[in-house]
């Protein structure tokens, strides 16, 4: 446990020490304070159809019209930034030859993998808590339901672990990051993507598809619904791919 | 205390470890010695744990590196041949998240860290980042980590690379030192250095052990003839070289340098023959002045070479003595 611990504060610290963390948390910030301007002209919009008695729907509710969106929108955002936490959480460890010191130091290979994974998710939880600022001014100035927010974050939480945990497997396949950021990123949008055919399929298909889909499954989070169908689905994405990391950390000593 | 019996690795086609077996004893210095691909960074890697060998068995500090390797790498500290240092970390951080993950208990951490510092002078870098080290610092940073949790092993590659003569120099005392309580293997293509620092000698090259012995009987061993340095003073160098090659036991004589009164002459013998006082008092019966009388020894460089560029490199070395 002290082990993960070790290598999960070096990860932080060399995030922090460089200036991925701050790029990531802060250009994050910004896209989603975009996102957030945006959905509450459209809240506001709909706020005084309303009350304004023009035909529009009866009341407007804060968690359905703005939450949700909001929270579906961040998945755009880690898309994108989050290749770049982890492309280089293996990749640089080999290319500059400290996988060395880990490989030969008294650590299972399983501790070295859940350190790092632990370190990527706390910085991903840094970049989501730069987002409880906006709850914080939906919170003072309406009253929004707390618990859809709460299942929200746990949703956007579980499903960064998905993509943290399968870029961390990517990583430890090369030695260039570029390669890692890449491919990562590709196969991210891939999950992203992979029920837009599903309209098309047989309904056997398109019940696979949905379910592979990794934003499909967070729908129900934004919305307040704990469902351990999404839970399931989430927690053992991450299981398989951190275990399909250790391997693959394992077969490089045979490969050498 | 290392012990490695036929150790075989191979990378797919390629043998790059071909059945070597040594052994080192506690406290021993023994120097690796190879041309570059000889197989001596894989042999390290194999004994730190960092890859598995295809086959044999390497025990290190009484545990199999195989099937105990936590126990076994507790007791290894390791340099490898670029110093894994982050580039983001300062060089106390670094040593202090080094000695977390080698298992260095929290209580002795700092004074560990500021010892290690002091004994490899990095101490006035403590603060600076690794990526802006020197060559020489980043190397002794290296050799600190290695060192950080006191290991019974240390297993050094290439511990003198990059460093100025200065740093060389204190560096091969560093390890001197540590010879004695620790075991030490430390790999190197610089001759000197075996001589100065190592006990014992494992001369590696296309993946076998060509030969293992000291400084000292290694020299000995592949000398097939002796041969004697002289330089004489005399009216005529053909009389001396006529006088020289008729003493017992003396095959062959060559003249290298013949300008002038003074001489030089080499002088062959049969291997394990010593003709020396037959050579003095020949010279001096004959009222010649005897300037110089030295054996030439076979310098470990060109032992090195000789043993390397055979190609039958896996004839232990006292039959090579024999065909010579």
């Amino acid at each position: 446990m002290n082990n993960i611990v070790a290598i999960a504060q070096k990860e932080l610290k060399s995030y922090f020490a460089s200036p991925i963390a701050y790029i990531v948390i802060g250009f994050s910030a910004i896209l989603f304070g975009w996102f957030f301007i945006n959905l509450l002209y459209y809240f506001d919009r709909m706020a005084m159809q309303a009350a304004g008695g023009m035909g529009g729907p009866q009341a407007v509710n804060v968690n359905e019209t703005l939450i949700a969106p909001l929270f579906m929108n961040v998945s755009v955002i880690l898309l994108f930034t989050l290749p770049l936490i982890t492309m280089r959480t293996y990749s640089e460890e080999k290319r500059s030859g400290t996988i060395e010191l880990l490989l030969t130091s008294p650590l299972t290979d399983a501790q070295i993998v859940l350190g790092k994974f632990f370190g990527c998710l706390i910085l991903y939880a840094a970049m989501l808590g730069v987002t409880v600022v906006h709850m914080g001014i939906l919170f003072a100035f309406g009253n929004p339901e707390w618990r859809p927010v709460l299942t929200g974050y746990l949703g956007l939480l579980l499903m960064g672990g998905c993509f943290l945990s399968m870029g961390l497997f990517i990583s430890s396949l090369t030695k260039n990051q570029i390669v890692a950021g890449m491919i990562t990123f590709a196969v991210f949008l891939m999950f992203w993507v992979i029920n837009w055919i599903s309209s098309f399929t047989s309904p056997t298909t398109q019940a696979v598809l949905n379910y592979l889909s990794i934003t499909e499954h967070l729908n129900d989070f934004t919305r307040g619904v704990l469902d351990t169908k999404h839970l399931v689905y989430y927690v053992s994405f991450i299981a398989f791919s951190l275990f399909l990391t250790v391997r693959s950390v394992d077969s490089e000593r045979w490969r050498g | 205390m290392i012990e490695v019996q036929h150790l075989t690795k191979r990378y797919g086609p390629t043998t790059a470890v071909n059945d070597i077996s040594f052994t080192v004893e506690k406290g021993e210095v023994l120097g690796f010695l190879g041309p570059n691909g000889a197989g001596k960074t894989t042999t390290m890697r194999v004994l730190t744990g960092y890859m598995p060998a295809t086959e044999g068995k390497a025990i290190v500090a009484g545990y199999d590196v195989f099937e105990q390797p936590l126990e076994a790498k507790r007791r290894t500290g390791y340099l490898p041949e670029t110093p894994p240092l982050y580039p983001e970390m300062t060089v106390r951080d670094y040593l202090m998240f080094v000695s977390r993950i080698k298992g260095v208990p929290r209580a002795d951490r700092k004074s560990r860290v500021q010892d290690v510092m002091e004994r490899t002078r990095v101490a006035d870098m403590a603060e600076r980042h690794c990526g802006k080290l020197s060559k020489g610092y980043r190397q002794r940073v290296g050799l600190a980590q290695a060192i950080i949790h006191n290991p019974e092993v240390l297993i050094l590659d290439e511990p003198t690379a990059g460093l100025d003569p200065k740093q060389i120099i204190e560096t091969r005392r560093l390890i001197k030192e540590l010879g004695g309580d620790h075991t030490i293997i430390l790999s190197t293509h610089i001759l000197p250095e075996v001589s100065q620092t190592c006990q014992r000698v494992v001369i590696i090259n296309k993946g076998h052990v060509v030969a293992v012995d000291t400084p000292d009987n290694l020299t000995a061993r592949l000398r097939g003839s002796e041969t004697m340095y002289m330089q004489i003073e005399a009216p005529s160098s053909a009389n001396v070289k006529g006088a020289l090659e008729s003493i017992p036991g003396v095959s062959s004589v060559s003249v290298p340098d013949m300008r002038g009164p003074i001489a030089t002459f080499e002088v062959n013998s049969g291997a394990g023959q010593d003709v020396r006082r037959q050579l003095a008092s020949a010279v001096v019966s004959s009222g010649w002045g005897l300037l110089e009388l030295r054996p030439l020894r076979m310098s470990l460089e060109e032992i090195f070479l000789h043993l390397t560029t055979e190609d039958t490199a896996q004839q232990p070395v006292v039959e090579e003595a024999v065909h010579e």
